[in-house]
């Protein structure tokens, strides 16, 4: 009746994870109350949980991302805790939970904190910034939201009922298969990143369309914000990269659910086209992550330096050089695996190439910044941090390269603290940033600046202290995935230092966390009535913070790159009286499909994870017939009557 | 196709011709290797390459003539993300089977 679901399937004296689960259960119960009481539970599903609104979407994705970087973040502290310890000894965590700690930390932090961070920021700006009002397909935008979510919440489940995948973040076989993973963790893994990978994809083709199609008139390809030019590469690669994690782990299923042999030790399986595969998606996905952080790096520079951009037109070609080299590294990540001089030489030199465009990018900030007037807030110095930390980490990474030097580093601490380089001081860094940078247009409000400097400097110290002894401990010889170590290693005294780096980070993300109650807090305070609060250049800052659901009034017409800065100037940054006639405006209608269509999807993973076949059946039916159902919804759109916009209009006058 | 049809939103919608001319070619180059099949009079690897290539043709004539596939329509973007596409496929296939190619030679012997 309940597959492979039995009451003693939850961990009950296993006090690690029951006590999280109290604490996650606790918070759901707390904040469900909290609604209730307010009376909001129907302000919730008509204005956030079916809405359509990019903005709204964006804001949703950046929220489960910080909520999801505290979890992954305690694993982290579990982790350097453990490690700080296990010295001649077994730590406090046993060798399996230790195992499904780092795979968790790993797949929560790419795909449920740093992916919906990047996701959610190309939500709230791409579209203001090409004057659009929403994106392509504002209901299939609610869908790719609501698809992520679930995949964030089966991993989450997974830590109450049942376990989590024991195999690392990538699920390699053959530890990932059924003879050596036969419990249900593999199977979270597998399911919850189907599912979410599916709205990763929509995503992808959603603002792809977006950028082509819906540019407002005179923004030309060459006149988009860089911001808007690396979410179209970004969103390239989730097109091209992302079918092939789905068909990897849909064969790695296959294996598990009926018995093929693609990647099984015996019966003529070949595990390592497993790691061929899975790195064919592995690589581009790290480009994925970063290039819109360089987007963000660009937009963030030329604002605060108040120039334009140094060599946009570099920029623009090196994101393009990247976006196609990413597709021709990814061997790099198994030189290893013995697949001879020749392969590991090409791969090798390839990826030394794409420090080139990398590197042009570093000297266009820093030419941007170079006699620029430089205003220092948060958005600015988490770029000078990225600036720094990213060049280190981008020259590890090309010392990890050269394949020789890679049999040596491969799976050691080293490689560890490399990627942890580049994807915190750049993805984090640059998300950061950007969070700062936009938090004003998308909220109203600007971001405490006191206590986002205590979070800039805690973070950035910790981060050296947490990863900088990584690098020695590599060439000391500790391997990555390690719970317990000998204490002749000698290895304790710098994963002492390690852990108290890490103390540091915990400091910053609860100078974060105090920074986004006191901003809510003095919101009245801090009030961004302008709607440009940081003399901006590109379009998202013309509209008002936050932007009125249509984005812009009339849709504006674009004559120059930085076109706002160019229209500031030209009237000697005064906003010109508003003479047009106000016209009614076309707009999406909200929409529950999105939500009860992934519903359905979750309770067809949860399902598919236990061998619940019946009601995996009754969870795909559901979701078959409520996405024909939206097919025949006929009443999707709505007109905005020309008084609603002027009155509104009319009052963002006077506020300012 | 020889004449292009765009229209003012630039997707391209082809003529009763186009579609005839690519019906025609897409059943010639199904009938062919089906009857190459039957006959058995050519030895098996030259068949299966000989089946593979009309595959190739048959997909281009598809793309051209049912997809619209042409330099100008969408102000040759269709083109561009085909070319894009193309390109990523050639590197994974052509990269994963030499990789997988030397790693069977170096671990296997």
């Amino acid at each position: 009746m309940f597959g492979k679901l039995t009451w003693d399937s939850i961990p009950w004296d296993n006090p690690l994870p029951m006590g999280a689960v109290a604490m996650m259960v606790a918070v759901v119960v707390i904040i469900g109350v909290l609604i209730t009481r307010a009376g909001k539970w129907s302000y919730l599903w008509h204005e956030w949980i079916t809405s359509v609104d990019h903005k709204k979407i964006g804001i949703m994705y950046m929220l489960v991302a910080f909520v999801m970087m505290l979890r992954g973040f305690s694993d982290a502290i579990m982790m350097r805790l453990q490690l700080a310890i296990a010295s001649g000894n077994e730590g406090y965590l046993p060798p399996e939970h230790y195992d499904q700690i780092f795979t968790a930390h790993g797949v929560i932090m790419i795909f449920f904190v740093a992916m919906p961070l990047v996701i959610g920021l190309i939500n709230i700006v791409v579209p203001q910034q090409i004057g659009a009002r929403d994106v392509a397909f504002p209901f299939l935008n609610s869908l790719s939201f609501w698809l992520f979510f679930v995949g964030m919440a089966l991993v989450n489940i997974s830590l109450g009922v049942g376990e989590f995948a024991k195999t690392g973040w990538l699920a390699y076989p053959p530890l990932s298969e059924l003879g050596t993973s036969p419990g249900v963790g593999v199977d979270y893994y597998i399911w919850s990143l189907q599912i979410a990978g599916v709205g990763t994809l929509m995503t992808g083709i959603n603002f792809f369309v977006t950028i082509m199609k819906m540019r407002c008139p005179g923004m030309t390809l060459m006149r988009m914000p860089i911001f808007t030019w690396t979410a179209l590469f970004t969103n390239i690669l989730i097109i091209a990269a992302f079918p092939v994690l789905t068909v990897t782990l849909a064969l790695l299923a296959l294996d598990r659910y009926i018995g093929t042999h693609f990647f099984t030790a015996t019966a003529g399986g070949d595990q390592m086209m497993y790691v061929n595969l899975i790195w064919i998606w592995g690589h581009p996905e790290v480009y994925i992550l970063i290039l819109p952080a360089f987007g963000v790096f660009s937009e963030v520079v030329s604002t605060f330096s108040r120039k334009k951009l140094f060599g946009y037109t570099s920029m623009v070609y090196a994101s393009a050089v990247i976006a196609i080299l990413a597709f021709s590294v990814w061997l790099h990540h198994f030189f290893t695996m013995g697949s001879g001089a020749n392969v590991n030489a090409f791969f090798g030199i390839a990826t030394m190439i794409i420090s080139i465009p990398t590197g042009v990018k570093i000297f266009n900030w820093l030419f941007t910044i170079f006699r620029g007037r430089l205003k220092i807030n948060l958005p600015i110095m988490w770029t000078l941090a990225f600036l720094s930390t990213f060049t280190i980490g981008g020259m590890t990474g090309v010392l990890l390269s050269v394949p020789g030097a890679d049999f040596l580093l491969h799976n050691s601490l080293f490689l560890i603290a490399h990627f942890h380089n580049v994807i915190i001081g750049g993805v984090v860094f640059g998300m950061f940033a950007g969070y700062s940078y936009w938090f004003p247009k998308a909220m109203g409000y600007t971001l405490d600046e006191k206590w986002g400097k205590r979070a800039f400097w805690l973070w950035v110290s910790g981060f050296y202290l947490a990863f900088i002894p990584l690098y020695a401990l590599g060439f000391m010889g500790m391997t990555r995935r390690l719970s317990h170590y000998d204490p002749s290693t000698g290895w304790q005294p710098l994963l002492l230092v390690a852990l108290s780096g890490a103390v540091l980070i915990l400091f910053g993300v609860l100078c974060q966390v105090t920074q986004l109650y006191v901003s809510i807090r003095d919101r009245h305070i801090n009030q961004d009535v302008t709607g440009d609060p940081w003399d901006g250049r590109t379009l998202e800052w013309a509209t008002s913070s936050p932007p009125a659901n249509y984005n812009f009034p009339f849709t504006p017409v674009v004559e120059d790159r930085d076109c706002f800065w160019s229209e500031k100037e030209k009237n000697n940054g005064q906003r010109p009286k508003e003479t047009r006639e106000y016209v009614d405006i076309h707009m999406p209608r909200n929409t529950g499909a999105g939500v009860i269509i992934s519903a359905f999807s979750l309770v067809f993973g949860f399902a598919m994870i236990w061998h619940i076949w019946w009601l995996a059946g009754l969870g795909l039916l559901g979701m078959f017939v409520s996405f024909i159902r939206r097919c025949f919804e006929t009443d999707v759109d709505y007109y905005i009557p020309a008084a609603e916009v002027e009155a509104t209009e009319k009052l963002r006058v006077h506020n300012v | 196709m020889s004449k292009s049809n765009v229209t003012s939103s630039g997707a391209d919608h082809g003529t009763l011709k186009s579609y005839i001319i690519g019906f025609m070619l897409s059943i010639l180059l199904t009938v062919i290797p089906y009857y190459l099949v039957v006959e058995k009079s050519v030895p098996t690897v030259t068949l299966i390459l000989l089946v593979v290539a009309f595959g190739l043709v048959q997909l281009l004539v598809q793309l051209v003539f049912f997809l619209h596939l042409n330099t100008k329509s969408e102000k040759g973007w269709n083109f561009q993300s085909f070319v894009f596409t193309a390109l990523v496929v050639v590197i994974l296939l052509a990269g994963s089977l030499w990789i997988m190619y030397n790693l069977r030679i170096n671990m296997m012997h």
